[in-house]
């Protein structure tokens, strides 16, 4: 039994498909990896007929770091900082999917204030990476307006996050055992002026691109994914949600206080470009919603239970925690050997798998439609790669 | 389904699958090319429904001259999570594809035949994901080195 190993070049090489007498010649494009609708550098090469895509091969890597091979060289705390660098705008998440496994294999207790101020984070970071979504995308259609409005509104969390964090992007905060640091005195008072001035911002959000005729016709009927195929290609976060499926780990599985709080999981029904915009505009509001009730209701207690340990011990063994990011299920596998670095540490990113439904979503449409597609799944590229 | 369950729900599909210990999941060890059945099975029987591949990879015991493939499956409907893992021969590690079944395979498959060099038999486009084509060696394994290499602590 002998297994064929192809190459690039080899796969886009293949002979023409094209059926139609109508067709032209067919022939490849490279997009990127220095495309601005690409965000970052993911390089993307595309089988075109005229405009229509025939055929669409990422190629990754171009920010390959190897965190997992690092991983295995430092102890849990360590990697902890290096998954800041994935999805960098859900830091956050990023620090609490290996805080909750390392937690959870090595049995180490928190309580309900670091559970509060971990949820009310994450859900702020929810709201900041939809902001810088919903301007990217607007400039990806052609809107230059919402990038200055979404990056406007996005600098106040960032403020906040600065205040009691001390980084702005990738942050470190939330660690095995606890939270790095107290809240800032001025974090309750600061996040209610945000959440008053967002809610005033938020109709101007639907004005600009929500009720805009032209956004609307560029979006819908764009980029359709089925809800069993958006399964089978692995899509979760808004992606799989926009497609009909309610597939929320904050509801199905809930961690921090997300089983305390009361909010909404929006589906859309066509899994369009526009339910997936639909869909994350809602979540802001079910981000504000899960922030206001938190807010008042932050228990007291110490933000570490413990003194924490340089090192963890973890049982040896398989472990898997998973966390909702803004952009869908975030996992990461752990396997411990029974010393203080893992074995072997893997993270299930969200982006990974969404991009994969690129190639279903775009092929038989436009180069413009693409674009829309590709800026309506929100990548991240260096979470793809990692 | 409750753990115990489900894992006797598996076993009556496939009689020879073992329980793999120092799981926090239910883990069932399956032989190779009982694979792509099992796992059909898995996704279309109406109680198990595991209709997503949560993720795939492996890992390398370099000890035991074996390379552990792990499979986390999901049922979205149903909300209940299933490990399977397959042992290959770090030598001539060649198990079939599951991209038939689950078509996210394609790329964690790739991603891992890029890091550990695992061959997928019957796999449609197998080849590296992250590294150039001309690549050598396979980076996530324990013998691994290059010249670029941080030192391993201790």
């Amino acid at each position: 039994m002998s297994v064929h190993v192809s190459t690039l070049q080899a796969r886009i090489s293949g002979e023409s498909t094209a059926s139609s007498p109508l067709s032209t010649e067919e022939y490849f494009v490279n997009m990127g990896p220095q495309h601005p609708s690409t965000h970052g550098v993911l390089r993307l090469v595309l089988r075109l007929d005229g405009e229509t895509v025939r055929e669409v091969v990422p190629v990754l890597g171009y920010i390959h770091r190897g965190i997992e091979k690092m991983g295995e060289h430092g102890n849990y705390r360590q990697f902890v900082h290096l998954v800041d660098r994935m999805d960098y705008l859900s830091a956050l998440a990023n620090n609490w999917a290996v805080t909750m496994v390392v937690e959870k294999a090595a049995k180490m207790e928190t309580n309900d204030r670091i559970q509060a101020i971990r949820t009310l984070v994450c859900e702020l970071q929810r709201i900041q990476s939809h902001q810088l979504w919903w301007g990217v995308f607007g400039m990806d259609l052609g809107a230059f307006t919402p990038f200055f409005y979404g990056l406007r509104d996005r600098e106040q969390i960032c403020d906040i996050f600065e205040k009691t964090i001390g980084a702005r992007l990738t942050m470190n905060y939330i660690q095995p055992g606890g939270v790095m640091y107290d809240i800032h005195p001025d974090f309750v008072k600061d996040v209610k002026a945000f959440l008053t001035y967002f809610k005033s911002k938020m109709p101007e959000y639907d004005a600009l691109m929500t009720e805009n005729v032209i956004i609307q016709e560029r979006l819908r009927g764009i980029g359709k994914l089925s809800a069993e195929r958006a399964i089978a290609l692995g899509a979760t976060g808004p992606v799989l949600r926009a497609s009909g499926v309610a597939h929320d780990l904050r509801k199905s599985e809930p961690y921090g206080l997300y089983s305390q709080v009361d909010f909404d999981v929006p589906v859309g029904t066509t899994g369009d470009c526009w339910d997936r915009y639909w869909v994350r505009m809602e979540e802001m509001r079910q981000s504000v919603r899960i922030v206001e009730q938190l807010i008042d209701n932050i228990p007291e207690g110490k933000t570490f239970l413990v003194k924490p340990a340089a090192k963890i011990k973890v049982p040896a063994g398989v472990h898997y925690s998973h966390v909702e990011t803004a952009r869908g299920v975030l996992g990461v596998l752990l396997v411990s050997n029974g010393k203080d670095a893992p074995y072997r540490i893997h993270c299930r990113t969200p982006n990974f798998n969404n991009l994969w439904c690129i190639g279903e979503m775009a092929t038989g449409g436009r180069i413009g439609d693409l674009v829309a597609t590709l800026s309506s799944i929100d990548i991240v590229v260096p979470d793809i790669d990692r | 389904m409750e753990a115990p369950n489900l894992i006797a729900a598996v076993q009556a599909l496939q009689p020879d699958a073992t329980v793999r210990a120092q799981s926090d999941r239910p883990t069932l060890i399956v032989p190779a090319h009982a694979l792509v059945a099992l796992a059909t099975r898995l996704r279309d029987d109406p109680a198990l429904r595991f209709d997503l591949l949560e993720t795939h990879t492996a890992v390398d015991w370099l000890d035991e001259d074996r390379l552990e493939l792990l499979y986390l499956l999901t049922s979205v409907p149903l909300g209940h999570h299933l490990t399977l893992s397959v042992s290959v021969d770090r030598d001539a590690p060649v198990v079939p594809t599951l991209c038939k079944v689950y078509p996210i395979a394609e790329w964690l498959e790739r991603e891992a035949y890029d890091m550990f060099g695992i061959l997928y038999d019957d796999h449609p486009d197998l080849r590296r994901l992250f590294l150039e084509d001309d690549w050598v060696g396979f980076p996530l394994r324990k013998d691994y080195e290059d010249d670029f290499m941080l030192e391993r602590p201790e």
